[in-house]
């Protein structure tokens, strides 16, 4: 895809770096990432748990300052937390105290927009993740998935140009997962937003990305990037597809041999 | 619950929370009753000295004789309590609120905070009628003190225990500070502001009594000292009760106000207790 189009860069990533320091110790979280993330463009993210990717996707939101290096969101530096963007956190964080459209809706409250013309829009969102009959439940009516669905409905009811999607479907069954992919991929076919999706999945990272960004343990490092190339709609087919075999053994070997994972002994 | 009672009226529907409100209460309320009952008797078989253990009986007819001036003297106490304790919450929250957001409070005032929360505070009553007198003002301060340190402290935790990606989902909203802490941080410090409410509560009562221990000419603290002093038992079991009851008033009071301004918290709670059972 990228032949033809002239792709305009809604992220730009320069030599970023970020290391907590506190007292004394110092944890060493990312150490010079370079990356490109085109605009409509699926990016996924795979990597060992504490390689650094949710404080990559905080340094992208402006959530945290980088200790070097810089990142551009549609030419602009990222000083400050950006609000042209849907977020999704690891854990749901939804207010107790507001049922499930009332935390979709705080969205656009707290951007201080009415969300009354919203509301049709967010129930049918909400019937999409298959929370048409919870929209009036109350979070601790639900279960850690559902809590998850109703977050991820709240970072797209204001229809942002960028997504940014740390772990969302890890609280989800399997089965709920794969419709989950399936349907997120519809999703943006119709929208073509700007996706940074972060994954423990290897499957669901080739099935979900235009290109998977494969991350070594710490301090946190690009190993690979991989264009995956298999055609669209990938629906719940593609794992047959000679392509995905390819992709997903290529990652695993990465990890395999980079130690992060094991194969048996013999 | 009755199997003869017609469905779907007006009546039905109230008369059925009756029954649900005394299904859950009913056991405590019968509780108190056998209580009175068997106090009553053994004092009556043992033929215990009514300056000892008087029966419920003769401290209910003591304290009729004497309404009029016990109940003025309850009137000054309880003036005495609300007072303190509405003081207690308008300086303590806001406090809190200040320390839970400013670094240099939190270094500089909130050590200190903990370090006077140590002193047992009801030593400190007299030297309050030193400074005040015997008037009123000494009273407010010894419940406004007593009620004070749960108030802050519970309070200064529930502004800090905000998750934090929830206020970083609020901050890629661009929504200003005050929204925030209108939509997020208030209402999510509310359960834990209320927990601290109602200590204080329940400390404000002993605060009053106390206070009008040390030194006062008037108040239900005042009267069980007099009581006391003439053996008049029934009076000193009396004027407990009526102490009792007020703090109780209090507490519920504010457990009415928890009940509306975060019902969503109460039902969670009230689930985990049903759970529980
Ligand atoms: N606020 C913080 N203070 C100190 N260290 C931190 C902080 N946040 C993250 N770290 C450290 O930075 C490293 C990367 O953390 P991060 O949360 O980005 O990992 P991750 O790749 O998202 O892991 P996981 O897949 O388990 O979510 C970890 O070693 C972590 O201990
Ligand atoms: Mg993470």
């Amino acid at each position: 895809m990228s032949s033809v189009e002239v792709l305009q860069s809604a992220i730009v990533i320069d030599g970023i770096a970020k290391t907590f320091r506190r007292g004394n110790t110092e944890t060493r979280a990312l150490e010079r990432i370079d990356l490109t993330v085109h605009d409509g463009e699926f990016v996924a993210i795979v990597g060992p748990s504490g390689c650094g990717k949710s404080t990559l996707m905080r340094l992208i939101a402006g959530l945290t300052s980088a200790t070097a290096g810089s990142i551009k969101l549609h030419g602009t530096r990222v000083v400050h937390p950006q609000t042209a963007l849907g977020i999704v956190f690891q854990s749901p964080v939804l207010l107790e105290w507001r049922n499930v459209l009332a935390n979709v809706l705080l969205q656009l409250e707290l951007r201080g927009r009415d969300p009354a013309p919203h509301r049709e829009r967010a129930l049918a969102l909400l019937a999409t993740v298959g929370l048409a009959d919870f929209a009036d439940r109350y979070p601790r009516e639900l279960s850690g998935g559902m809590r998850q669905r109703a977050a991820i409905v709240r970072a797209l009811i204001h229809d942002p140009p960028l997504l940014l999607m740390d772990e969302p479907f890890g609280a989800l069954d399997a089965l709920t997962r794969e419709q989950m992919r399936v349907d997120l991929e519809a999703l943006w076919l119709e929208t073509k937003k700007t996706v940074v999706f972060i994954t423990h999945s290897i499957d669901e990272a080739v099935l979900l990305a235009d290109r998977v960004v494969v991350m070594s343990a710490r301090p946190g490092r690009i190993e690979r990037i991989l264009e995956i190339g298999l055609a669209r709609p990938r629906g719940l087919d593609a794992r047959k597809s000679s392509r995905f075999v390819e992709a997903t053994d290529l990652i695993t070997s990465i990890f395999l041999a980079r130690g992060i994972l094991h194969g048996t002994r013999h | 619950m009755s199997d003869v009672a017609p469905v779907g009226t007006v009546a039905d529907a109230r008369e059925s929370a009756l029954g649900a409100w005394f299904r859950k209460r009913g056991g405590a309320i019968v509780a108190f009753i056998a209580l009175f009952v068997a106090w009553e008797l053994a004092v009556r078989v043992t033929g215990i000295k009514e300056y000892l253990l008087p029966p419920p009986s003769r401290v209910y007819t003591e304290f009729m004789k004497r309404f009029d001036p016990v109940m003025a003297s309850a009137w000054v106490t309880t003036r005495e309590i609300v007072a303190g304790y509405l003081l207690a919450i308008v300086v303590s929250v806001p406090l809190a609120l200040w320390i839970a957001y400013s670094r240099f409070m939190e270094n500089a005032v909130y050590p200190v905070i903990v370090f006077l929360q140590i002193i047992p505070k009801i030593a400190v009553a007299p030297l309050f009628i030193i400074w005040f007198g015997f008037g009123f003002a000494p009273k407010l301060l010894v419940v406004f003190l007593l009620s004070f340190f749960p108030i802050i402290v519970s309070s200064i935790a529930g502004f800090k225990s905000v998750d934090p990606d929830i206020m970083d989902f609020a901050r890629t909203t661009g929504a200003s500070q005050w929204k925030m802490f209108a939509m997020i941080r208030l209402p999510q410090a509310l359960p834990q502001i209320f927990t601290g409410l109602k200590v204080g509560a329940a400390l404000a009562a002993t605060a009053a009594v106390v206070a009008e221990f040390v030194a006062s000419d008037k108040g239900l603290g005042y009267l069980l000292l007099q009581y006391n002093g003439n053996l008049d038992t029934p009076m000193v079991f009396a004027t407990i009760i009526l102490l009792s009851l007020i703090g109780l008033a209090v507490y519920y009071t504010v457990e009415l106000i928890e009940r509306f301004t975060i019902p969503w918290h109460v039902s969670q709670r009230l689930t985990a207790e049903e759970t529980l059972a």
